[in-house]
């Protein structure tokens, strides 16, 4: 019986990095986000926060969109 | 096709029959998570995902041509095999959409396909490798892959974003877990509307109707799109509202960490070369995030039932498959006869199901009377559930009256390599 170890390794490992990842970056723009939307309430702006959360939106939008094309090819 | 025989006619029909049934078996594993933790609107969300289940089946015809390229001749396949097979996979399809338990399509095809085979051309060539590396293992890994990485993901989620709050947080998961849901509807697209064009190919092949080693034909692809679609929108609701509320609370947080790992670990799965069923990892995933919250809480009796069909599915349909294969053998009146069985045990299951109706209106609603037993969510209990024997359900009741065989998996069956 040969199973494929290796191949179910990676798989874990592969799903476990790359979903916490994406996670983590969507979560962290989401708090960006709202950071921003506190700094707005009290009459402020947080451009840096808005910038971090489009970089991490970004990111996350690049995986997706790796991942349709993985489905595609 | 110019020669389309009756027999060919009714192995097309039945194929589509049993797209129907995937397309509304597995709705649940792409829109369950997002209906309950009200991202989308019900009825939204099954379009959405029937859309996508469409459009995957039209991306690429790789897993077809796996199924019924280079497979014919070996094995000499005769049609009313094919439609023994279907006849198992699409009844296991009814029977566990009625006690509304997730189960994999993929597995029910195989069993069926398996126990038809052995039906046809007796024991011969038993591999137990194959069931063990391409059906047992990946069922029991990918709860547990895509488990860990939901439940780790969803404690990320929670620290992160313990300051964010307000409409932008709320947006934010709604938005990540459409997109995430999204995802796993296309991939299921691509590949289970593929798995039925596959199988009408491998038909029409054996019948002759199409020379060998043929692409499957546009209609087909068409047909076996729309059958999907037409499934995955009409929705198991039963399936939803187990996956959804059944098997743990879902808040937005958790909803979106699941859907990112069940999709994950579907595309990571079949690109690295260790293919993982959908359903099982989508149940998997939804646990873990359960696991994932603190206070949140797994009821394993509900767990419990569904790994109790999961363990059943590729044996009752090799079953079912295989008693149909024999009264098929008997001459065309008994494929008639098989053809009639089928027609009125779904009806009778459909029946039954109207006894106590689930549909977009109610599916999250948080009185589960019926498919499940109220449930108190303590520790004790559920600590106890996980020990104790599982409640009696229909399953169980099937797995009484259905003695299990030993299963034995023909390497040739056609999905043992795509299809798990």
């Amino acid at each position: 019986m040969s199973i494929d170890w290796a191949a179910l390794g990676s798989v874990f490992g592969v799903s476990l990095v790359v979903t916490v990842t994406l996670v983590g970056l969507f979560t962290l723009g989401i708090v960006g986000l709202s950071r921003q939307e506190r700094a707005t309430a009290e009459g402020g702006s947080a451009t840096l926060a808005v910038t971090g959360a489009y970089a991490c939106f970004a990111a996350c939008t690049a995986a997706v969109a790796y991942g349709i094309y993985l489905i595609v090819a | 096709m110019e020669s389309f025989s009756l027999i060919l006619a009714i192995v097309v029909v039945t194929a589509l029959a049993f797209d129907f049934t995937n397309g509304f078996h597995d709705t649940a594993n792409a829109m369950a998570t997002t209906i309950s933790t009200g991202a989308l609107k019900p009825k939204v969300a099954v379009a959405m995902s029937a859309v996508l289940n469409l459009v995957g089946a039209f991306l690429s015809v790789e897993v077809a041509n796996t199924i019924s390229k280079g497979l014919v001749d070996e094995t000499g396949i005769r049609p009313e095999v094919i439609f023994a097979a279907l006849v198992g996979a699409i009844l296991w399809n009814l029977l566990t959409w009625l006690v509304g338990l997730p189960s994999s399509s993929s597995h029910a095809l195989l069993g069926g396909l398996i126990g038809a085979a052995v039906a046809s051309a007796g024991i011969g060539a038993v591999n137990g490798d194959v069931l063990v590396t391409k059906v047992l293992l990946p069922a029991v890994a990918a709860p547990i892959v895509a488990g860990v990485a939901a439940m780790l993901a969803s404690r990320l989620t929670y620290t992160l974003g313990r300051k964010a709050d307000g409409k932008a947080a709320a947006k934010g998961y709604r938005a990540g877990q459409i997109a995430s849901a999204g995802l796993v509807s296309l991939a299921h697209g691509t590949n289970d509307a593929q798995k039925t064009m596959g199988i009408i190919t491998l038909a029409l092949i054996a019948g002759g109707s199409l020379a060998p080693d043929s692409d499957p034909p546009v209609w087909v692809i068409l047909s076996a799109g729309l059958a999907i679609a037409l499934g995955t929108y009409l929705g198991g609701w039963r399936i939803i509202r187990t996956m959804g509320k059944g098997l743990t609370d879902l808040q937005p947080q958790q909803g979106f960490a699941a859907q990112t790992s069940a999709a994950t670990v579907i595309l990571a799965s079949s690109h690295l070369g260790f293919s993982l069923s959908t359903t099982h990892s989508v149940s998997g995933a939804v646990m873990g995030a359960g696991l994932g919250r603190k206070g949140g809480v797994v009821r394993w009796s509900t767990a419990t039932r569904m790994f109790v069909a999961w363990g059943l599915t590729l044996p009752a349909a090799a079953v079912v498959a295989a008693l149909a294969e024999w009264i098929c053998r008997l001459g065309d009146w008994g494929t008639a006869l098989v053809a009639v069985i089928l027609i009125a045990s779904s009806f009778a299951i459909w029946r039954i199901s109207r006894r106590e109706v689930v549909d977009h209106t109610n599916v999250v609603d948080d009185d589960t009377a019926g498919a499940q037993e109220p449930e108190p969510a303590g520790v004790v209990t559920t600590a106890m559930a996980a020990v104790s024997p599982p409640p009696a359900g229909v399953t169980e009741d099937l797995a009484a009256t259905l003695p299990a065989p030993a299963a034995t998996p023909d390497p040739k069956a056609p999905s043992a390599a795509t299809t798990v």
